[in-house]
Protein backbone atom coordinates (compact mmCIF):
# COMPACT_ATOMS: atom_id res chain seq x y z
CA UNK A 1 0.00 0.00 0.00
CA UNK A 2 1.38 3.39 -1.01
CA UNK A 3 1.99 6.15 1.52
CA UNK A 4 -0.95 8.26 0.34
CA UNK A 5 -3.32 5.39 -0.51
CA UNK A 6 -5.24 5.71 2.72
CA UNK A 7 -6.50 9.14 1.60
CA UNK A 8 -8.58 7.51 -1.14
CA UNK A 9 -11.89 8.64 0.37
CA UNK A 10 -10.68 12.23 0.85
CA UNK A 11 -9.30 12.27 -2.69
CA UNK A 12 -12.65 11.16 -4.10
CA UNK A 13 -14.58 13.71 -2.02
CA UNK A 14 -12.21 16.51 -3.01
CA UNK A 15 -12.40 15.55 -6.70
CA UNK A 16 -16.21 15.53 -6.51
CA UNK A 17 -16.25 19.03 -4.98
CA UNK A 18 -13.88 20.35 -7.66
CA UNK A 19 -16.34 19.37 -10.42
CA UNK A 20 -18.13 22.64 -9.56
CA UNK A 21 -15.37 24.29 -11.63
CA UNK A 22 -12.80 25.35 -9.03
CA UNK A 23 -11.24 24.16 -5.78
CA UNK A 24 -13.15 25.73 -2.88
CA UNK A 25 -10.24 24.88 -0.57
CA UNK A 26 -7.54 26.31 -2.81
CA UNK A 27 -8.72 29.76 -3.89
CA UNK A 28 -5.93 32.05 -5.04
CA UNK A 29 -6.27 35.66 -3.97
CA UNK A 30 -4.31 37.40 -6.75
CA UNK A 31 -4.24 40.72 -4.93
CA UNK A 32 -5.71 41.87 -1.62
CA UNK A 33 -7.31 45.27 -2.23
CA UNK A 34 -8.66 46.09 1.23
CA UNK A 35 -10.04 44.34 4.31
CA UNK A 36 -13.19 43.53 2.29
CA UNK A 37 -12.03 43.13 -1.32
CA UNK A 38 -9.57 41.08 -3.35
CA UNK A 39 -8.83 40.30 -6.98
CA UNK A 40 -9.73 36.67 -7.71
CA UNK A 41 -9.40 35.26 -11.25
CA UNK A 42 -9.08 38.87 -12.39
CA UNK A 43 -12.37 39.93 -10.80
CA UNK A 44 -12.93 42.44 -8.02
CA UNK A 45 -14.41 40.19 -5.33
CA UNK A 46 -16.20 41.03 -2.09
CA UNK A 47 -14.64 39.05 0.78
CA UNK A 48 -17.52 37.74 2.84
CA UNK A 49 -15.86 34.78 4.54
CA UNK A 50 -12.66 36.05 6.10
CA UNK A 51 -13.54 36.50 9.82
CA UNK A 52 -12.10 40.02 9.70
CA UNK A 53 -14.82 41.11 12.13
CA UNK A 54 -13.53 44.61 12.90
CA UNK A 55 -11.66 45.12 9.62
CA UNK A 56 -8.35 45.75 11.41
CA UNK A 57 -6.15 44.16 8.71
CA UNK A 58 -5.91 47.47 6.86
CA UNK A 59 -6.22 49.86 9.80
CA UNK A 60 -3.67 52.64 9.29
CA UNK A 61 -2.60 52.74 12.95
CA UNK A 62 -2.13 48.96 13.12
CA UNK A 63 -0.07 49.02 9.94
CA UNK A 64 2.07 51.90 11.20
CA UNK A 65 2.74 50.13 14.52
CA UNK A 66 3.74 46.98 12.63
CA UNK A 67 6.09 48.96 10.36
CA UNK A 68 7.72 50.68 13.34
CA UNK A 69 8.25 47.34 15.10
CA UNK A 70 9.67 45.84 11.93
CA UNK A 71 12.23 48.65 11.74
CA UNK A 72 13.05 48.52 15.44
CA UNK A 73 13.05 44.75 16.12
CA UNK A 74 13.44 42.98 12.80
CA UNK A 75 11.40 40.45 10.89
CA UNK A 76 11.26 37.59 13.36
CA UNK A 77 12.33 36.26 16.74
CA UNK A 78 13.96 33.13 15.21
CA UNK A 79 13.09 31.03 18.21
CA UNK A 80 10.87 30.29 21.15
CA UNK A 81 10.30 32.39 24.24
CA UNK A 82 12.16 29.89 26.45
CA UNK A 83 15.21 29.82 24.16
CA UNK A 84 15.42 33.29 22.61
CA UNK A 85 13.73 35.25 25.36
CA UNK A 86 10.65 37.44 25.42
CA UNK A 87 10.68 40.82 23.71
CA UNK A 88 9.24 43.77 25.61
CA UNK A 89 6.15 43.72 23.43
CA UNK A 90 5.41 40.02 24.12
CA UNK A 91 5.23 40.84 27.82
CA UNK A 92 3.34 44.09 27.16
CA UNK A 93 0.72 42.31 25.04
CA UNK A 94 0.28 39.71 27.79
CA UNK A 95 -0.22 42.49 30.31
CA UNK A 96 -2.71 44.22 27.97
CA UNK A 97 -4.78 41.05 27.60
CA UNK A 98 -4.71 40.17 31.30
CA UNK A 99 -5.92 43.70 32.00
CA UNK A 100 -8.61 43.53 29.28
CA UNK A 101 -10.04 40.36 30.82
CA UNK A 102 -9.41 41.40 34.43
CA UNK A 103 -7.40 38.21 34.99
CA UNK A 104 -4.03 37.95 36.71
CA UNK A 105 -2.18 35.97 34.06
CA UNK A 106 -1.82 35.70 30.32
CA UNK A 107 0.27 33.65 27.92
CA UNK A 108 0.52 34.50 24.24
CA UNK A 109 0.86 31.73 21.65
CA UNK A 110 1.97 31.85 18.03
CA UNK A 111 -1.46 30.88 16.67
CA UNK A 112 -4.95 30.47 18.06
CA UNK A 113 -4.76 26.80 17.16
CA UNK A 114 -1.68 26.44 19.35
CA UNK A 115 -3.36 28.30 22.22
CA UNK A 116 -6.09 25.65 22.37
CA UNK A 117 -3.68 22.84 21.62
CA UNK A 118 -1.33 23.96 24.38
CA UNK A 119 -3.80 25.02 27.04
CA UNK A 120 -6.15 22.04 26.80
CA UNK A 121 -3.52 19.33 26.37
CA UNK A 122 -1.44 20.65 29.28
CA UNK A 123 -4.10 21.62 31.83
CA UNK A 124 -5.71 18.16 31.88
CA UNK A 125 -3.43 15.35 33.10
CA UNK A 126 -3.64 11.57 32.73
CA UNK A 127 -6.08 11.17 35.64
CA UNK A 128 -8.29 14.07 34.54
CA UNK A 129 -11.32 14.43 32.27
CA UNK A 130 -11.97 16.77 29.37
CA UNK A 131 -15.67 17.19 28.65
CA UNK A 132 -15.99 18.88 25.27
CA UNK A 133 -18.86 20.19 23.16
CA UNK A 134 -19.59 17.87 20.22
CA UNK A 135 -19.17 20.72 17.71
CA UNK A 136 -15.75 21.76 19.01
CA UNK A 137 -13.16 23.23 16.66
CA UNK A 138 -10.42 20.93 15.31
CA UNK A 139 -7.88 22.58 17.62
CA UNK A 140 -9.85 21.31 20.64
CA UNK A 141 -10.15 17.77 19.25
CA UNK A 142 -6.42 17.79 18.40
CA UNK A 143 -5.59 19.04 21.91
CA UNK A 144 -7.50 16.05 23.30
CA UNK A 145 -5.41 13.72 21.12
CA UNK A 146 -2.16 15.39 22.14
CA UNK A 147 -3.00 15.26 25.83
CA UNK A 148 -3.40 12.32 28.15
CA UNK A 149 -6.81 12.96 29.74
CA UNK A 150 -9.97 10.92 29.30
CA UNK A 151 -12.25 12.67 26.79
CA UNK A 152 -16.05 12.75 26.90
CA UNK A 153 -18.18 14.60 24.34
CA UNK A 154 -21.55 16.23 25.12
CA UNK A 155 -24.35 17.38 22.83
CA UNK A 156 -23.73 20.76 21.22
CA UNK A 157 -24.88 23.74 23.32
CA UNK A 158 -26.91 21.46 25.61
CA UNK A 159 -26.34 22.17 29.34
CA UNK A 160 -28.74 19.37 30.42
CA UNK A 161 -26.71 16.89 28.41
CA UNK A 162 -23.47 18.19 29.98
CA UNK A 163 -25.10 17.80 33.40
CA UNK A 164 -25.97 14.16 32.65
CA UNK A 165 -22.49 13.30 31.40
CA UNK A 166 -20.73 15.02 34.32
CA UNK A 167 -23.13 13.14 36.60
CA UNK A 168 -21.88 9.81 35.23
CA UNK A 169 -18.34 10.84 36.18
CA UNK A 170 -19.30 11.84 39.74
CA UNK A 171 -17.43 8.93 41.36
CA UNK A 172 -14.28 9.43 39.31
CA UNK A 173 -11.53 11.15 41.33
CA UNK A 174 -9.82 13.19 38.56
CA UNK A 175 -10.29 16.88 37.82
CA UNK A 176 -12.90 17.71 35.20
CA UNK A 177 -12.47 20.50 32.67
CA UNK A 178 -15.44 21.52 30.53
CA UNK A 179 -14.44 23.03 27.16
CA UNK A 180 -16.83 25.22 25.18
CA UNK A 181 -16.57 27.98 22.59
CA UNK A 182 -18.17 31.43 22.70
CA UNK A 183 -19.39 31.66 19.10
CA UNK A 184 -19.10 28.45 17.05
CA UNK A 185 -17.16 29.07 13.85
CA UNK A 186 -19.29 27.03 11.45
CA UNK A 187 -22.92 27.50 12.52
CA UNK A 188 -22.33 30.89 14.14
CA UNK A 189 -24.43 30.14 17.22
CA UNK A 190 -23.15 30.94 20.70
CA UNK A 191 -22.93 28.92 23.89
CA UNK A 192 -25.50 29.30 26.71
CA UNK A 193 -22.56 30.13 28.94
CA UNK A 194 -24.47 31.07 32.08
CA UNK A 195 -26.05 27.61 32.12
CA UNK A 196 -22.76 25.86 31.28
CA UNK A 197 -21.00 27.69 34.12
CA UNK A 198 -23.78 26.73 36.58
CA UNK A 199 -23.62 23.04 35.55
CA UNK A 200 -19.81 23.01 35.73
CA UNK A 201 -19.81 24.57 39.23
CA UNK A 202 -22.48 22.12 40.39
CA UNK A 203 -20.16 19.23 39.54
CA UNK A 204 -16.98 20.96 40.76
CA UNK A 205 -15.60 21.14 37.21
CA UNK A 206 -13.34 23.81 35.75
CA UNK A 207 -14.55 25.59 32.63
CA UNK A 208 -12.50 26.84 29.68
CA UNK A 209 -14.09 29.09 27.04
CA UNK A 210 -12.60 29.69 23.60
CA UNK A 211 -13.60 33.20 22.53
CA UNK A 212 -11.87 33.01 19.11
CA UNK A 213 -14.91 34.15 17.14
CA UNK A 214 -16.54 36.23 19.89
CA UNK A 215 -13.75 38.50 21.17
CA UNK A 216 -14.26 41.97 19.70
CA UNK A 217 -17.73 40.82 18.70
CA UNK A 218 -19.87 40.16 21.79
CA UNK A 219 -20.19 41.75 25.21
CA UNK A 220 -20.30 45.45 26.00
CA UNK A 221 -16.53 45.90 25.79
CA UNK A 222 -15.82 43.02 23.38
CA UNK A 223 -14.61 40.39 25.86
CA UNK A 224 -16.93 37.88 24.23
CA UNK A 225 -19.71 35.62 25.44
CA UNK A 226 -18.19 35.58 28.97
CA UNK A 227 -19.14 39.25 29.14
CA UNK A 228 -22.43 38.92 27.25
CA UNK A 229 -23.56 36.30 29.78
CA UNK A 230 -21.99 38.06 32.78
CA UNK A 231 -19.81 35.10 33.82
CA UNK A 232 -16.29 36.44 33.29
CA UNK A 233 -15.40 36.10 36.99
CA UNK A 234 -16.67 32.51 37.13
CA UNK A 235 -14.79 31.18 34.11
CA UNK A 236 -11.46 29.52 34.94
CA UNK A 237 -9.70 29.82 31.58
CA UNK A 238 -10.27 31.83 28.41
CA UNK A 239 -8.48 31.21 25.12
CA UNK A 240 -8.70 33.31 22.00
CA UNK A 241 -7.04 34.34 18.79
CA UNK A 242 -5.60 37.43 17.12
CA UNK A 243 -6.48 36.15 13.66
CA UNK A 244 -10.14 37.17 13.66
CA UNK A 245 -11.22 40.52 15.14
CA UNK A 246 -7.61 41.52 15.93
CA UNK A 247 -6.69 41.24 12.23
CA UNK A 248 -3.34 39.46 12.60
CA UNK A 249 -2.31 36.03 13.92
CA UNK A 250 -1.58 34.54 17.34
CA UNK A 251 -3.45 33.21 20.32
CA UNK A 252 -3.76 33.63 24.09
CA UNK A 253 -4.74 32.03 27.36
CA UNK A 254 -5.83 34.09 30.41
CA UNK A 255 -6.62 32.89 33.92
CA UNK A 256 -6.45 33.70 37.63
CA UNK A 257 -4.95 30.33 38.51
CA UNK A 258 -2.16 31.03 41.05
CA UNK A 259 0.13 28.38 39.51
CA UNK A 260 -0.35 29.69 35.98
CA UNK A 261 3.33 30.53 35.34
CA UNK A 262 4.37 26.84 35.48
CA UNK A 263 2.65 26.44 32.11
CA UNK A 264 5.48 28.41 30.48
CA UNK A 265 7.86 25.52 31.15
CA UNK A 266 5.31 22.70 30.77
CA UNK A 267 3.19 23.55 27.74
CA UNK A 268 4.91 22.13 24.68
CA UNK A 269 3.00 24.05 21.95
CA UNK A 270 4.19 27.21 23.76
CA UNK A 271 7.76 26.05 24.44
CA UNK A 272 8.79 24.45 21.18
CA UNK A 273 7.76 26.90 18.49
CA UNK A 274 9.05 30.33 17.51
CA UNK A 275 7.29 33.22 19.22
CA UNK A 276 5.18 35.83 17.44
CA UNK A 277 7.13 38.26 15.24
CA UNK A 278 7.45 41.82 16.62
CA UNK A 279 5.37 43.43 13.83
CA UNK A 280 2.44 41.13 14.59
CA UNK A 281 2.60 41.76 18.32
CA UNK A 282 2.73 45.51 17.73
CA UNK A 283 -0.30 45.53 15.43
CA UNK A 284 -2.32 43.39 17.86
CA UNK A 285 -1.53 45.75 20.74
CA UNK A 286 -2.93 48.61 18.67
CA UNK A 287 -6.01 46.61 17.57
CA UNK A 288 -6.80 45.76 21.19
CA UNK A 289 -6.18 49.35 22.33
CA UNK A 290 -8.50 50.65 19.60
CA UNK A 291 -11.25 48.20 20.56
CA UNK A 292 -10.89 49.22 24.22
CA UNK A 293 -10.91 52.92 23.40
CA UNK A 294 -13.92 52.57 21.13
CA UNK A 295 -16.15 49.53 21.75
CA UNK A 296 -18.63 51.35 19.48
CA UNK A 297 -16.68 49.76 16.59
CA UNK A 298 -18.81 46.70 17.30
CA UNK A 299 -22.03 48.65 16.60
CA UNK A 300 -21.13 48.95 12.92
CA UNK A 301 -20.41 45.20 12.86
CA UNK A 302 -23.84 44.40 14.31
CA UNK A 303 -25.59 46.83 11.94
CA UNK A 304 -23.89 44.94 9.12
CA UNK A 305 -24.95 41.62 10.64
CA UNK A 306 -28.55 42.87 10.48
CA UNK A 307 -28.17 43.74 6.81
CA UNK A 308 -26.77 40.35 5.78
CA UNK A 309 -28.69 38.07 8.16
CA UNK A 310 -32.06 39.74 7.64
CA UNK A 311 -31.39 40.00 3.91
CA UNK A 312 -30.65 36.33 3.30
CA UNK A 313 -33.42 35.26 5.65
CA UNK A 314 -35.96 37.44 3.84
CA UNK A 315 -34.73 36.01 0.53
CA UNK A 316 -35.83 32.61 1.83
CA UNK A 317 -32.53 30.96 2.75
CA UNK A 318 -32.34 28.71 5.77
CA UNK A 319 -29.95 30.33 8.26
CA UNK A 320 -28.88 29.61 11.85
CA UNK A 321 -31.31 30.60 14.63
CA UNK A 322 -28.93 32.95 16.41
CA UNK A 323 -28.00 36.16 14.67
CA UNK A 324 -24.28 36.92 14.60
CA UNK A 325 -21.32 37.79 12.38
CA UNK A 326 -21.09 34.20 11.13
CA UNK A 327 -24.11 33.80 8.86
CA UNK A 328 -24.34 30.18 7.77
CA UNK A 329 -26.74 29.29 4.97
CA UNK A 330 -27.80 25.67 5.42
CA UNK A 331 -28.17 23.34 2.42
CA UNK A 332 -28.87 19.64 2.40
CA UNK A 333 -27.07 18.83 -0.86
CA UNK A 334 -23.25 19.25 -0.87
CA UNK A 335 -23.11 19.24 -4.70
CA UNK A 336 -25.67 22.03 -4.91
CA UNK A 337 -23.74 23.96 -2.25
CA UNK A 338 -20.53 23.62 -4.28
CA UNK A 339 -22.29 24.84 -7.45
CA UNK A 340 -23.69 27.84 -5.57
CA UNK A 341 -20.26 28.58 -4.09
CA UNK A 342 -18.68 28.55 -7.57
CA UNK A 343 -21.41 30.75 -9.05
CA UNK A 344 -20.92 33.26 -6.22
CA UNK A 345 -17.19 33.47 -6.92
CA UNK A 346 -17.82 33.93 -10.65
CA UNK A 347 -20.09 36.83 -9.68
CA UNK A 348 -17.53 38.46 -7.40
CA UNK A 349 -18.58 37.17 -3.98
CA UNK A 350 -16.29 35.02 -1.83
CA UNK A 351 -17.82 32.98 0.99
CA UNK A 352 -16.67 29.74 2.64
CA UNK A 353 -17.96 26.36 1.54
CA UNK A 354 -18.17 23.96 4.48
CA UNK A 355 -19.01 20.31 3.96
CA UNK A 356 -19.53 17.25 6.17
CA UNK A 357 -17.82 15.84 8.19
CA UNK A 358 -16.38 19.30 9.02
CA UNK A 359 -19.98 20.43 9.58
CA UNK A 360 -22.45 19.01 12.10
CA UNK A 361 -25.28 16.64 11.14
CA UNK A 362 -24.53 16.29 7.44
CA UNK A 363 -25.40 19.87 6.45
CA UNK A 364 -23.51 21.73 3.76
CA UNK A 365 -22.94 25.41 4.52
CA UNK A 366 -22.38 28.55 2.53
CA UNK A 367 -20.66 30.26 5.42
CA UNK A 368 -20.57 34.04 5.29
CA UNK A 369 -18.81 36.25 7.81
CA UNK A 370 -19.53 39.92 8.31
CA UNK A 371 -17.01 42.69 8.94
CA UNK A 372 -17.49 46.14 10.42
CA UNK A 373 -15.51 47.28 7.38
CA UNK A 374 -18.15 46.09 4.90
CA UNK A 375 -20.24 48.87 3.44
CA UNK A 376 -24.02 48.45 3.47
CA UNK A 377 -23.87 48.47 -0.34
CA UNK A 378 -21.38 45.56 -0.38
CA UNK A 379 -23.63 43.45 1.84
CA UNK A 380 -26.73 44.36 -0.17
CA UNK A 381 -24.83 43.24 -3.27
CA UNK A 382 -23.98 39.94 -1.56
CA UNK A 383 -27.66 39.38 -0.65
CA UNK A 384 -28.80 40.22 -4.17
CA UNK A 385 -26.25 37.94 -5.89
CA UNK A 386 -26.96 35.15 -3.39
CA UNK A 387 -30.69 35.44 -4.07
CA UNK A 388 -30.24 35.39 -7.84
CA UNK A 389 -27.97 32.33 -7.69
CA UNK A 390 -30.24 30.68 -5.14
CA UNK A 391 -33.14 30.94 -7.60
CA UNK A 392 -31.06 29.82 -10.60
CA UNK A 393 -29.68 26.76 -8.84
CA UNK A 394 -32.97 25.87 -7.25
CA UNK A 395 -32.12 26.54 -3.59
CA UNK A 396 -34.87 29.16 -3.51
CA UNK A 397 -38.36 29.00 -4.96
CA UNK A 398 -38.86 31.49 -7.76
CA UNK A 399 -40.96 33.92 -5.81
CA UNK A 400 -39.59 35.23 -2.56
CA UNK A 401 -41.60 33.80 0.28
CA UNK A 402 -43.20 35.98 2.88
CA UNK A 403 -41.00 36.42 5.95
CA UNK A 404 -41.71 33.40 8.09
CA UNK A 405 -42.90 33.98 11.62
CA UNK A 406 -40.57 32.25 14.07
CA UNK B 1 -35.83 4.75 26.17
CA UNK B 2 -32.65 4.57 28.26
CA UNK B 3 -32.22 1.19 29.85
CA UNK B 4 -32.06 1.23 33.62
CA UNK B 5 -28.80 0.34 35.34
CA UNK B 6 -30.27 -2.93 36.62
CA UNK B 7 -31.18 -4.01 33.11
CA UNK B 8 -27.79 -3.13 31.69
CA UNK B 9 -25.80 -5.00 34.31
CA UNK B 10 -27.52 -8.19 33.22
CA UNK B 11 -27.00 -7.52 29.50
CA UNK B 12 -24.95 -10.08 27.63
CA UNK B 13 -22.60 -9.32 24.76
CA UNK B 14 -25.31 -10.70 22.48
CA UNK B 15 -27.92 -8.26 23.81
CA UNK B 16 -25.59 -5.26 23.48
CA UNK B 17 -24.66 -6.24 19.92
CA UNK B 18 -28.38 -6.39 19.10
CA UNK B 19 -28.91 -2.89 20.54
CA UNK B 20 -25.96 -1.53 18.58
CA UNK B 21 -27.23 -3.20 15.40
CA UNK B 22 -30.53 -1.34 15.82
CA UNK B 23 -28.70 1.97 16.25
CA UNK B 24 -26.66 1.24 13.11
CA UNK B 25 -29.60 0.56 10.79
CA UNK B 26 -29.42 4.07 9.22
CA UNK B 27 -25.78 3.45 8.25
CA UNK B 28 -26.25 0.11 6.48
CA UNK B 29 -24.91 0.24 2.92
CA UNK B 30 -26.96 -2.76 1.78
CA UNK B 31 -29.09 -5.48 3.27
CA UNK B 32 -26.14 -6.96 5.16
CA UNK B 33 -26.86 -8.31 8.62
CA UNK B 34 -25.03 -6.48 11.38
CA UNK B 35 -23.20 -8.93 13.64
CA UNK B 36 -20.37 -8.82 16.17
CA UNK B 37 -17.83 -9.12 13.34
CA UNK B 38 -19.19 -6.21 11.26
CA UNK B 39 -16.39 -3.66 10.76
CA UNK B 40 -17.76 -0.23 11.64
CA UNK B 41 -15.75 1.91 9.22
CA UNK B 42 -15.28 -0.61 6.39
CA UNK B 43 -18.71 -2.31 6.24
CA UNK B 44 -20.87 0.67 7.16
CA UNK B 45 -21.33 4.12 5.70
CA UNK B 46 -19.93 6.00 8.70
CA UNK B 47 -17.45 8.86 8.92
CA UNK B 48 -15.52 9.76 12.06
CA UNK B 49 -18.24 12.17 13.19
CA UNK B 50 -20.96 9.52 12.83
CA UNK B 51 -18.91 7.09 14.94
CA UNK B 52 -18.55 9.71 17.70
CA UNK B 53 -22.28 10.45 17.53
CA UNK B 54 -23.00 6.72 17.86
CA UNK B 55 -20.84 6.53 21.00
CA UNK B 56 -22.84 9.38 22.51
CA UNK B 57 -26.10 7.62 21.73
CA UNK B 58 -24.82 4.40 23.31
CA UNK B 59 -23.65 6.28 26.40
CA UNK B 60 -27.24 7.44 26.91
CA UNK B 61 -28.81 4.09 26.04
CA UNK B 62 -26.67 2.18 28.55
CA UNK B 63 -26.00 5.04 31.00
CA UNK B 64 -22.21 4.69 30.77
CA UNK B 65 -19.23 6.87 29.86
CA UNK B 66 -17.40 5.78 26.71
CA UNK B 67 -14.31 8.00 26.32
CA UNK B 68 -13.31 9.16 22.83
CA UNK B 69 -9.90 7.70 23.70
CA UNK B 70 -11.44 4.26 23.04
CA UNK B 71 -12.28 5.02 19.38
CA UNK B 72 -8.94 3.89 17.86
CA UNK B 73 -9.31 0.52 19.59
CA UNK B 74 -12.81 -0.18 18.30
CA UNK B 75 -13.16 -1.56 14.80
CA UNK B 76 -15.95 -4.14 15.04
CA UNK B 77 -19.44 -4.06 16.50
CA UNK B 78 -18.35 -6.82 18.91
CA UNK B 79 -15.45 -4.70 20.23
CA UNK B 80 -17.80 -1.77 20.65
CA UNK B 81 -20.26 -3.94 22.58
CA UNK B 82 -17.45 -5.21 24.82
CA UNK B 83 -16.40 -1.58 25.47
CA UNK B 84 -19.95 -0.76 26.59
CA UNK B 85 -19.99 -3.77 28.95
CA UNK B 86 -16.55 -2.89 30.36
CA UNK B 87 -17.61 0.74 30.88
CA UNK B 88 -20.60 -0.48 32.86
CA UNK B 89 -18.41 -2.65 35.08
CA UNK B 90 -15.94 0.16 35.61
CA UNK B 91 -18.62 2.66 36.62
Amino acid sequence: MGLMDRFKAQRELHAAVKTCGADPFGVKMDKILSSTEALVEGRRTILCGSNNYLGFTFDADCIQAAKDALDACGTGTTGSRIANGSYNDHKALEADLADFYGKKHCMVFTTGYQANLGAISTLAGPDDFLIIDADSHASIYDACKLGSATVIRFKHNDPADLDRRLGRLADQPGNKIVVVEGIYSMLGDHAPLKEFVAVSKKHGAYILVDEAHSMGVMGKTGQGVVEHDGVLDQVDFITGTFSKSMGAIGGFLVSNDPDFEILRVSCRPYMFTASLPPATVASVRVSLAKLRANPGLMNKLWDNVDTLYNGVQAAGFSVGKQKGPVVAIHLTDPAMAARAWRALLLNGVYVNLALPPATPSGTALLRCSVSAAHSTEQLETVVSILSQIGREIGILKNETRAVAAE
Amino acid sequence: MAASAAQVSSFSLHDVVAEIATALVPFKKSEIEITATTDISRDLNMDSLAVMDLLMELEDKFDVSIPLNMVPEISTVGQLAQTVIDSKKGA
